[in-house]
């Protein structure tokens, strides 16, 4: 599948000296559900900034469906809606002329006719005629998704869509981002929700300190890096973990009453029915055990605050 | 060319006019009107002719003048710097935009928004004192040059201020006495003969003085000169604009 953005070895530093970017590649895919996972002052809105030409990169470059985003701007632009992080709109239009607005400035003739489709698809069709500075914080998150929506884009970024919405809007957000995949659109998302990210995105980037620690498709990313618990809820409590299991990465929970053992999903040799031998050897009696595996938000707690881990692509 | 977006932007800054139409047009001619009336009626009527106009005839093109900067470069600098301010530049930054397009928008807006003034201002004088207007086709010429001239620095202002105080500073402390000391309410002959020097480094004394020769043909300086003037102020605004989208200067970091 060909890429709809690639990004060539993208720096970026800022007057004050702040290196944001070092040496960013990354291949979006067409029509692909993108996740950037990092944390605050990871990057992560430098890089769309760049991309929707908001910033401008020290080094590197970045193509919009073959179109440089420098060099062609126009092209690459006209092909990218953003929704910002900031609720950034203007107080006194009415939502109407501020959707109307947009499609113009994007270099499109009328269409009330999509405005208004768009306008019902985020249920705002009944706020059309309000003033922007009248309508709460979460009807202005659904204002800057409608004007981003307004020139009818073939990618859209969304900069942390959630932060501060509930759930109602939330759930109205992914039926949309989905429905906009269904015809086609690519959709580039940062998120602090990482549940958001392992429900929506088809691949994940995880950025942190400007560079991309890795990039991988979120099933593989998950089934690489997850770690497998093994909890086995104890017949009597325990008061430590005996000394002949020391060498074993065992913990104690619930005050003692359970015994969880991590283990390496992808291992060989789990190491399971030799702890459950040697519990028996010991005499430890257990009345029920169960696995499960870690979120996608241990993996990235992983990558971003436990050291860097090599994962070989 | 991106004629949609030039559109979007003027209707966008016209309908902002027609919003606040008390501040950006019924106060500006309630002012100068309380001009025409002190100035005009009240103390006109007991100061003599000069160059054989009227005093409140005399002093018409420099109050139109006088507003027409005023509010070429409150409205442009203000249309530019309220999405600054407000976070909603980042809309025209990822547009598929260039410098043209912008500026013809924002300041195609203030400079009609200012040509309606100055016209307004014109026919609310005739209430006050009679007029004749020696070279129509010249005065409406200045009066949409010098409305487009100080939109564009007023953008400019707009573009370069970074607070509410940088973008007041220059229109109060530097426009307002330029444009005082710019022979609106006098002719510089009756300077004393080192200030009939100094003031013609003021370069609104060639906008008023150009202006007023298309009303009534008298002028302190050459008006072949007052043309030159203002289309090189404006040549300089140009280059300045281009320069500083070329550059991302304040706009793109």
């Amino acid at each position: 599948m060909s890429s709809i953005i690639s990004v060539r070895q993208l720096d970026k530093t800022y007057r004050s000296g702040f290196r944001a970017l070092r040496g960013i590649d990354l291949e979006i895919r067409r029509g692909e559900i993108f996740a950037l996972l990092g944390p605050n002052g990871a990057g992560k809105t430098t890089l769309i900034s760049i991309i929707c030409g908001i910033v401008n990169a020290s080094a590197g470059s970045v193509e919009v469906d073959g179109h440089d985003i420098a060099r062609d701007y126009r092209k690459a632009r006209s092909l990218i809606g953003l929704v910002p992080q900031e609720l950034s709109t203007d107080a006194f239009e009415t939502v109407w002329a501020t959707l109307r607005f947009s499609r113009g400035l994007f270099g499109k003739p009328p269409d009330p006719a999509h405005l208004e489709r768009v306008l019902r698809d985020l249920s705002l069709w009944d706020k059309k005629d309000s003033k922007i500075m009248t309508l709460s914080g979460g009807m202005k998150r659904r204002v800057l998704i409608a004007k981003a929506l307004a020139h009818e884009p073939r990618v859209l970024f969304l900069d942390e869509p959630t932060a501060g919405v509930d759930v109602e809007l939330r759930h109205d957000m992914w039926r949309m981002v989905r429905r906009l995949r269904d015809d086609g659109a690519t959709i580039i998302l940062t998120t602090h929700y990482i549940e958001e990210a392992e429900e929506m995105a088809d691949r994940i980037g995880v950025i942190d300190k400007g560079e991309l620690v890795v990039v991988e498709d979120k099933h593989v990313l998950m089934r690489k890096l997850g770690r497998k618990q093994l909890t086995l809820t104890l017949q009597s409590p325990l008061s430590g973990v005996p000394s002949a299991l020391a060498d074993l990465p065992l913990e104690l929970a619930q005050g003692g009453h359970s015994l969880v053992y991590t283990f390496d999903a992808q291992a060989q040799e789990t190491g399971i029915a030799a702890l459950l031998r040697r519990l028996g050897e010991l005499g430890i009696e257990y009345r029920d055990l169960n696995t499960s595996e870690s979120s996608l938000e241990d993996i990235f707690v992983g990558l971003v605050h436990g050291g860097r881990r090599e994962v070989a692509a | 060319m991106n004629l949609h977006a030039i559109r979007a932007i003027y209707r966008f800054e016209m309908a902002r006019t027609f919003r606040t139409i008390t501040q950006s047009i019924a106060s500006p001619v309630l002012s100068t009107s309380l001009y025409f009336v002190v100035f005009g009626s009240a103390i006109g009527s007991r100061m003599g002719e000069i160059d054989g106009v009227s005093y409140g005839a005399f002093i018409i093109p420099g109050l139109i003048m006088l507003s027409l900067l005023n509010e070429s470069i409150s409205n442009a600098s203000f249309g530019i710097y309220m999405p600054k301010w407000a976070g909603t530049i980042f809309e025209l930054l990822s547009a598929p935009v260039s410098f043209v397009e912008v500026v013809l928008g924002y300041v195609g807006a203030a400079a009609t928004k200012s040509v309606m003034l100055g016209v307004l201002i014109l026919v609310t004088a005739r209430l006050f004192v009679p007029y004749e207007i020696a070279h129509p086709f010249w005065m409406l010429a200045f009066l949409v040059l010098t409305a487009v001239t100080f939109s564009l620095f007023g953008f400019i202002i707009g573009l370069w201020a970074d607070d509410f105080q940088k973008l007041q500073v220059i229109p109060l402390m530097v426009v307002t006495p330029l444009t005082f000391l710019g022979g609106a309410f006098y002719s510089i002959q009756m300077l004393p003969p080192v200030w009939q020097k100094l003031t013609l480094f003021n370069p609104v004394v060639y906008l008023v003085s150009g202006f007023r020769w298309s009303f009534y043909g008298i002028s302190d300086v050459d008006v072949r000169i007052s043309v030159l003037a203002i289309i090189g102020f404006l040549v300089a605004c140009l280059v300045a604009v281009w320069w500083i989208f070329r550059t991302g200067y304040k706009l793109r970091s």
